[in-house]
Formats: C-alpha cells, structure tokens, sequence
C-alpha cells in the first residue's frame, strides 16, 4: 500500500521559553521488507537556528532542533510518501512457550535487534504481579509464543476500555491497566508489560493508521492522531512480529511505523526541554491517504 | 617472639589486643609478631597519656567540626548532618606493598577500560559468549546513547577506585570496582588533615606519602584534557548535583582544593555541539567535566527524561567529541556486582593474563551449574540482585547473607534463586583482615582506652594521567565494629580512618600549591558562572532583607514593652508597614523571618565552594538560633531581646564575609544585592515614616529602626525634623545607611562589571542608575517627595531585572 502522510503538531506555552531544545521523532524510516519511504519533510516553525538530523540506537530518524532565543509556539509539519509492505504473520514458526527461555538466551547480541533489549523491566514499561497473572490467565493453553502475543492482546482489547479522555502522556501502565482504560499508548504499555512479565520481550511502536479504511471496512481507532502499537519477540526463527492492542489485530499494512523503541521514552515524538515557567498545550492533526 | 606480657607493658594501650584466629591483622602477623611498618608509630603513640590521647583526639574532632565536614544521613532534612566518624588510628601500610597493589589495580583499571570500549564499541565479549547478554541489554547503567560513541581524549575511564580488603592468608581481594562517580577522595583528606591534629610529630609524619601529589597530577591531567583540537584551553567543572547529595560536603571540598569551579546543570548549556559555561560575561566553551553525578541524570533529553539536575543536549556535546566527562557517561555498567563472575576470564580474553589481584569470587546464577553452586553453598554466600551496583557488603533488602533471606528457611531461599535465576548473584562471604580502633574503657571516672582489632576495607584512587594510571598514595579506610570480621559486618561499622603510607626514609614534601600548573588556576579563577552570581546576589539581598526585618521588629516590641498596649498609632503604622513584606508581628519572631534566613542560607549551600567555612558556620547558626527562638520568644522586651541577639549574629556574618571575602566578580554580586536592598528598604521606610501625617515619634522610629540614633545627635544637635531626618537618612553620601550612599555603592560596583561601559558610554544598567543617583546627588531635604522615592524603588526593581537579565542567566 502507498500512502501520503501529512501530520501537523502544534505547542504553545504559557509564557515564551528561553533556549528551547527539542529532539524529535517524527520521521518514517525504511525498514527492509516491511517499510519503504519514498519522501519525506519535516518543517518546523519558528525555524530553528541548530537543526540537525541522525540515527539512534534503533535506528529511528531523530531531528535535534535548538533555539537560541525565546518561542512561544513551535510548529512541526511533516509531508510523507510511505509504502507499507509488512504482512500480517501467516505460518507460526515459533517455538512452544517451554521452550522459549533457551531460545531467547541463545541470543549472543547487543545489536539493536537484539530482544535482550526489551526482556527487562524499562521506565515506563514494567511488568508488575497484577498484569502478569492476567498475561498468564490470557495464555492458559496458547501452544505458542507467537499464540501467547495473541491472546494477551486480545485479553487487553476485551478488558480495556478506550478512552481519549481518561488518560494522558504521562499515565503509568499500571493505572491504566487498573482502570481498564486508556489510549492507544496505555494499550502499548500495558501489552508490553504483561509480555515481558511472562518472558517475551517487547517494545513499542510509534506510528500512524490509515485516516479512511478501505470501503465497508470501519474506521481504526487512534487514527486522527498519531498511533502505537507493541513489536514482540517470538524466538528465532520468526524474529519481530507487531501487534495492535487497540484494534486488537496484527499490525499490518494499515500501520506506518515511525520509531521503535523499549516504550514511549525511546520514541517520543517530541521529546523537549524548555527554560521558564508555566504550562504548554498541543495539539496535533494527522491525515494518512492511500494513493 | 615477642613476649605478649612484655608487649603490653610496653604498649598498654595494646593490652588485650587479640586478633580472631584464623583472621589476617594489619598490626600483627601470623606469629603474633608486630610488623615492623607499625613499629614507630605505635612506639610514639604508646608514649602518650591517657589525657593526652584525649586531647589529641578531641583536636581532630574539633578540626573536623570547623572544618564542617559531615555525613549527610539520606534524608531532605538540613539538620541530619552528623559528626564525621572518625577513627582516630590510621590504617598503617609499607610504601613496597602499595606500590604492588597499585600496580596489580592498574591492570584492573586498563582492563575495565577495555570492557568500556568494548560494551561500547564492538559487542565483542557478548556476541563471543563471554558475557551475557542479558546483564548488559538489560542494565540500566548501559546507556544505548553512548553506543558507538569515541570519547573525547579517546578514553572512557580517567578515576576509578577500588575497594579492597585483604584474605585470611594475607594477600588482597577486590571488593568492589568504583567506576561511576567515585566518592572518598575527598574524605581520605580531610580524614587526613584531621589525623595530622592527631599525630602531629614530624616523625612518623615524615615518612608517611603526602596524598597532594596525587591531586596535583589528577588536576594537570584534566587540564590538559581541556585542550581543544586548536590547542586552546578550555574551562574545567565539576559537576554536582546540588546541595540534597549525600556527598555534596566532598563536592564542595575538593572543588576548592583544586580550584575548579562546582557546576550544577543549569549552569551549562549546549551551542553547536560545544558544552558551554553560563558566566556573567556570556557563555565560555567548556572542555572537561568531572561528573559527580550518575550518568543518567546528565542529560534529560537523551537519558533519564525525569531528571531536573541534567543539561538538555549534553549528549550531543559528548557525541561530537568536544566535551569529555571523566568518567564517560554509561561508565556504571561497570560496577555492576555480576560482572565479577566474568572479569577474570574476560582479563583473559582481552590481555591474555589472569587478574593480577583477583576479584570476591561471583557466581551469576542465571546459568545451571553456577545456580547449583550456589545452592549448594548458600552458607558461605551472599546472594543478591546481578545488576546491582553497591558493595557486597552494602546490604541491600534482597540480599540474604549465608543463605539465611529474612529469616526464611532454606527450602524458600532455593525456590527464591530457582525462580530469580539470571538476576542473581552469589558472592562468597569473605573474611576481612581486623586493624587497631580506638575503644573508650568502660566506667567515666578511668579516663582512657585500648586498641581493638576491628575489621576494614580500603578504597584505593588511581587517576589517569598521560603517563598512565597515578594512585593515591592514601586511601579511604572503613572500619567496622570490633567482632566478626566477616565482610557482612562492614555495613554495621561506620567509622572511618586515615591510610599511612610509609617510607623506610623520609619522603619529600609537596604541597598542591607548589605543583600546581600555573596557568591553569588562572583560568579556573577567572569569570564567574552566572548561577554563582546569582545566588551571591541574592544571599546579599536576602541577608539584608533579613537584617531589615530584625531592626522593624526590634523597634516594634521596644515600644509595645514601653507602652504597654498595642493600641497605638505609631505600631498600628509599623504594623501596617511591615505587613507589606509579608511580616505577621503577632509572632514574636515572624514566620517570614525564618523563611528568608532559610532561603539566605539556601543560596549559601549551593556556593559553599566560594564561601568561607566560618561564614557558611556563622550563617548555619544563625538561622538555628532564630528556629530555636520561636518556640520560647514572647512579645514586647523578650521578643526585642531574641532580635538583638539575632542582630549581633547576622551583622556577625556580614563582617566575615566583608572582611574576609576575596574582591572577586562574586563579591561584586554579593555587594550589589546588599545595596539594592539597603536603598530600597531606606525608601520605603522614609517613604512611610518621614511624610507629613505620619503619627508623632514616627521620625524617631525612622532613625532608630536606621541605627543612626547617635548620628543624628552627633550631626545636627537637635530634635528630629523632617529636614534632619531626610537629610541624614537619605541624601548624607557619609552615611552607610542613607539612600544616596546605597545608589553610590551600587554605581560603584556596577561601573566595574563587565560590559557596564559600552563602548566608552554607559550601558543600559547605568542609564537606569546614574539619573537616580544624581536626582538624589542634586537634591534638598525637601526635594524627597514620597514620590520621589517611589521612583527610585521603581527604578531599583527595573534595575534588579535588569541585573538577572543580563548576568544571571
């Protein structure tokens, strides 16, 4: 599928901020086999006189921008063409859940593949006792791994409400999960929690939806804003497979990925620092069309 | 074969001295012979008596108590400080045996060195198998940030250190590698400096290895770091973070020691991928930073996102190679306890040889056969989290000695290490050597003491220079409590002692002052960060605002003592008038009061590095004298009684910091938020009590609450009138109190700030000031409207900001 991408992140602040420092994530990648970006553009205003662009450890698009005098409102506008090839997994190749343990230590990488990487609790991302015994309630009798990703997402989907409203940016995965409610965000962190509480790593995926579903099809939650989902680790031989808690579905060719990372921390759309008081509100608008 | 009887006689004060069988002691060997190294020292120490050792003793405490060396407790509250644990015996050690272990922990230190460049360079030693990679992928201490990352200088690590203990059979065991932030260097001298008031005798002192020497070449390395690709200098920090740091006494001591400035976050920014210094004359490259704050916190942006002391974009200064932090950033993976378990293969995998001092034996029970291990030993173990960075004998709540978790019985400590598996690790239970401590006999009316052995550990510095690894000829000893000298015991003891290292013959002296390079101490004393000066200039304010307060109060509860009711107009105005600055004067010493000399003394705690040690005392006492006055103060003669004495104390502590302070652009601050102060509140005050419907007396309050009483008799010889009163309190230029003399003062030292004079014209600051200062130059008595002197407050508000703008940020 190929689609344009247009997405647009406002911020304003309560009182203008001196030396503003931002790292944005906001750019789509190529990721061989599943993703190819044709173009992309990220424009920001006021324009800012330090920007610079490169890679990090997981290899998403990370923009540093630096401001030297005080702002008052920031503006990223992104324009993108992006193929999406990923597939739904069809063949489960992966090992039975006894079996996992070994495969998984067999791993001899810090690569940025590597599941080590998202096996341990991180920040944002920790597996506690309540959402490991329902993770383990969920996969009573899964034969799999790749079937246990499943049914802790469906599980996730049946118990949790969405909410646009109940939670924000910074709600822990465990509130969210205690109140069975959230946004596509506390899906992503409550699924990754309950994965790596049963020993399947998992990470997070920052991303876009589809805007209009294919006809007769009905329209995806989280689709007017930007979106995330969970990647898990499914042994060896089937390497990364993605899963979307909040449609309860495999991430597919609906889904653009912008950045991976262990949970919201690592990918971040706009991660920033401002000088001075007071608070600041955002708001983003986001338009993904299948040309 | 010494003869114990006849030791005892000679030596009482090692009477009873009897090492635990089958435990190394430091003082004697294992047929009970003293070693020789003890020899002199324990000759001269047993000729004193009892009294003496007592005074002596008390020299070092009384030393460290003014020194102002203490042991912040983990808490926010200010006042959990407790006395430095001295142990008054040092540790004694032969220079021949130091320079073995120095040695043997240098190939420790280029070994650690090589497992940074790897962990953050190729991944060789997981993806090779010799170490998991779970220990790694899953540590908090690994930054992915730093991945791929050349450090600038081109090395990770440039001070390590390592605490060590020695084994039953003599030789010595790495406890713990120190290789985030290491702390102690700073305590070993002071713990110095006050076992010097101990043992003051030019022998054994002079043989016994000075520590400067160390620091000398530690701080030449740094600068010599700071050279740039262009061979300029640049500046040096080091970066703490702030006074709520349990070791924030030693960041303070050894940036004045070494005369590098102490940063905390907000005084650095990043431009174009170069660290940069905020001074008051705009920002200076920075090229090294001495962090004493974990890795994590350095940067908000790319590492901890929680974190309120880091700098945003410190991480880019790093990756482009223009800043180099000793250590690098990410450098604590490296004191995680599971790395123990794989160091001495790893030594050989990356130098071809084993460890030359070996490290506490680790087992990390993520795999079978050490798990069985482990189990099976569960006795001689301590077992605890993998990816834990303190000391084995830092308890932490998970960590079961001998096997024993909690009380739980053995079955529940198997399940425990069955289902924990990987993030565990078992550390053998070491036994540490026992060293001479000080114990007071019991019963007080038998003054005096005896030597006991206890157990100890000792935290060794190296210092990369470019000739390699430099060690302190010292160290940091923890002494536990006299009994089981098991490594457990340690986390118990508490005391602290000196490290003697001593030469067969005398050792030449050297002081830090004589090698130090002379250029760099310039440059490190040159601008002022911004932050510094602004904490100056607010300590200057609030201590006048303070001092202000304390005379309005006095005045008031004089009068209410005098007459009786505080029914009466001339309160009722000073009431009114106060109560403007937020003073309730139903409270005999007012809430508001406290609440400015805490933040006078906040501003001092994070300056302590350019603040005198008697001025930081005079102030530390100051605001606990006016806590403790609260609770017992009444109105009226008592509560004006409490004022005076806080009056003597704080006009104590300006005349220390004006007689004492260096005429630095720090005093300069100091000076200018004083008089900022002093001009505004004499405003106000003429403002309220000079105009024509103040109530009668009020003219004799102005002069009163002013301190000009005896001036004003001595100048005019007659009643106040709103003439004299105008004239001595407002436009007398001799008079330190009046309005004009503050404008003066302020002009003066505003004149020789940076960039005050642009381009031969004054700047923005002095446009402000100098039609102020010549309106009230110029003016007669009656002249001094009350709106006059709301300009002028006005004018000082503007030029307040103005200050902050231009300088503080």
């Amino acid at each position: 599928m190929l689609y344009d991408v247009k997405l647009t992140i406002d911020y304003a602040y309560d009182a203008p901020t001196d030396r503003a420092r931002n790292l944005v994530r906001l750019l789509p990648s190529d990721i061989a086999g599943e993703q190819r970006v044709l173009s992309r553009l990220l424009t920001v205003h006021p324009m800012p006189p330090e920007r610079s662009e490169r890679v990090d450890f997981f290899g998403n698009s990370v923009t540093s921008l630096v401001w030297h005098g005080p702002i008052s409102e920031v503006v990223f506008k992104v324009v993108a063409r992006v193929e999406r090839l990923a597939p739904a997994p069809r063949l489960d190749l992966s090992p039975p859940l006894g079996l996992f343990g070994a495969e998984l230590a067999g791993v001899q990488s810090l690569a940025p593949a590597s599941p080590h990487h998202f096996a341990a609790p991180s920040r944002r991302a920790a597996p506690d006792p309540a959402m490991t015994a329902f993770a383990r309630d969920a996969i009573a009798g899964a034969p799999t791994v790749l079937a246990a990703v499943e049914a802790v997402g469906r599980a996730i989907h049946a118990t949790m409400r969405f909410d646009a409203k109940a939670t924000d940016v910074d709600t822990p995965a465990t509130e969210a999960f205690a109140n069975r409610h959230g946004v596509c965000q506390d899906f992503t962190h409550v699924m990754i929690s309950c994965l790596r509480g049963i020993g399947i790593p998992a990470g997070y995926v920052s991303g876009f939806l589809r805007t209009v579903p294919p006809a007769g099809q009905p329209r995806l939650e989280g689709a007017d804003a930007m979106h995330a989902w969970v990647s898990a680790w499914v042994g060896a031989e089937m390497g990364w497979v993605e899963y979307d808690p909040t449609n309860q579905m495999w991430a597919g060719t609906d889904h653009i990925a912008i950045a991976r990372g262990r949970d919201y921390d690592d990918v971040a759309p706009v991660r920033g620092a401002m000088r001075g008081a007071g608070g600041q509100e955002s708001r983003q608008a986001v338009d993904v069309i299948s040309v | 074969m010494q003869d114990a009887a006849e030791l005892s006689q000679n030596h009482p004060y090692l009477d009873g001295y009897q090492p635990v069988a089958g435990v190394a002691d430091e003082l004697y060997d294992a047929q009970g012979r003293m070693r020789p190294v003890w020899r002199p020292f324990v000759e001269a120490f047993s000729r004193l008596s009892p009294d003496e050792v007592r005074a002596r003793f008390g020299r070092a405490d009384q030393y460290l108590r003014d020194a102002g060396v203490y042991f912040r407790q983990y808490s926010h509250d200010p006042n959990t400080d407790r006395d430095w644990p001295l142990s008054h015996i040092p540790v004694v050690l032969h220079e021949r045996e130091w320079e073995a272990i120095s040695a043997e922990l240098a190939q420790r230190a280029d070994l650690l060195e090589a497992v940074m460049a790897d962990l953050y360079g190729e991944g060789r030693l997981v993806s090779e198998g010799h170490l998991p990679a779970e220990l790694i992928a899953g540590n908090r201490a690994w930054l992915r940030p730093m991945v791929g990352v050349r450090p600038r200088g081109g090395h990770y690590l440039h001070f390590l250190a390592f605490e060590i203990g020695r084994s039953p059979d003599g030789s010595w065991l790495v406890l713990g590698d120190r290789a985030q932030a290491p702390s102690g260097a700073g305590f070993a001298l002071e713990n110095r400096m006050a076992t010097g008031r101990i043992f003051p005798e030019s022998f054994p002192r002079a043989r016994i290895h000075r520590l400067a020497g160390f620091f000398s070449d530690f701080r030449t390395a740094l600068g010599e770091l700071a050279v740039d690709d262009h061979g300029r200098r640049q500046r040096v920090g080091i970066l703490t973070p702030g006074p709520a740091n349990d070791s924030y006494y030693e960041h303070t001591y050894i940036a004045r020691y070494l005369g590098i400035p102490l940063l905390e976050g907000e005084d650095l920014l990043v431009q174009e991928a170069q660290a940069m210094l905020r001074t008051i004359e705009g920002p200076e490259p920075l090229g090294v930073l001495w962090r004493r704050i974990d890795a994590s916190f350095a940067d908000p942006l790319e590492l901890d996102p929680g974190s309120w002391i880091g700098t945003p974009g410190l991480m880019e200064a790093i990756r482009a190679g223009q800043l180099a932090m000793v250590n690098a950033l990410g450098s604590g993976v490296l004191e995680t306890r599971a790395l123990m378990a794989f160091l001495p293969r790893i030594s050989e995998v990356l130098t071809g040889r084993p460890l030359d001092l070996p490290n506490i034996a680790t087992w990390w029970c993520g795999s079978a056969a050490e798990r069985a291990y482990v189990l099976d030993n569960a006795e001689r173990m301590l077992i605890g989290p993998a990816k834990a960075v303190n000391l084995p004998f830092d308890l932490a709540a998970a960590t079961a000695p001998g096997g024993d978790f909690h009380g739980l019985a053995r079955p529940a400590v198997e399940a425990w290490i069955e289902a924990e598996g990987g993030l565990l690790v078992g550390q053998e239970a070491v036994t540490l050597s026992t060293t001479p401590a000080w114990r007071e006999d019991e019963g007080a009316d038998a003054p005096g003491g005896h030597v006991r052995p206890c157990p100890m550990t000792i935290r060794v510095f190296a210092a990369r220079t470019p000739q390699g690894w430099t060690f302190m000829k010292g160290g940091y000893a923890r002494i536990g409590p006299e009994g089981e000298p098991t490594a457990l015991a340690m986390q118990r003891g508490g005391r602290v002692a000196d490290v003697w290292i001593v030469s067969d013959r005398d050792v030449p002296p050297l002081t830090l002052a004589r090698r130090g390079d002379a250029p760099f101490r310039r440059q490190a004393e040159n601008t002022l960060p911004a932050r510094a000066a602004d904490n100056l200039f607010w300590l200057g304010r609030y201590i006048e605002r303070c001092e202000g307060a304390m005379r309005l109060v006095r005045s008031y509860h004089l009068r209410l003592a005098g007459i009786g009711t505080a029914e009466d107009p001339r309160l009722d105005r000073l009431d009114a008038f106060v109560t403007g600055f937020g003073i309730d004067l139903s409270e005999p010493v007012p809430g508001a009061l406290i609440q400015q000399l805490d933040a006078a003394r906040g501003c001092a705690a994070k300056i302590r590095d350019r603040f005198s040690t008697d001025g930081w005392l005079a102030l530390q006492d100051l605001a606990k004298t006016a806590r403790q006055m609260t609770q017992t103060a009444q109105p009226g003669d008592d509560a004006a009684g409490v004022m005076r004495v806080l009056l003597r104390k704080i006009t104590g502590f300006s005349g220390l910091v004006h007689e004492n302070m260096y005429r630095s652009e720090g005093w300069r601050f100091l000076s200018i938020g004083r008089a900022l102060e002093r001009a505004d509140g004499m405003a106000a005050l003429i403002a309220a009590f000079v105009e024509a419907e103040a109530p009668a007396g009020s003219l004799d309050l102005a002069v009163e609450v002013a301190d000009s009483v005896i001036t004003h008799q001595r100048r005019y010889r007659v009643e106040t009138s709103r003439e004299t009163v105008v004239d001595l309190l407002a436009l007398d230029a001799e008079n330190p109190r009046s309005v004009l003399f503050q404008l003066g003062e302020l002009k003066h030292q505003i004149e020789a700030l940076p960039g005050a004079v642009e381009a031969g014209r004054p700047g923005e600051i002095l446009r402000l000031l100098l039609p102020l200062w010549t309106a009230l130059d110029v003016a007669a008595p009656e002249d001094v409207t009350s709106g006059m002197l709301g300009e002028i407050r006005a004018g000082l508000a503007r030029l307040s900001d103005l200050v902050s703008q231009d300088f503080l940020r």
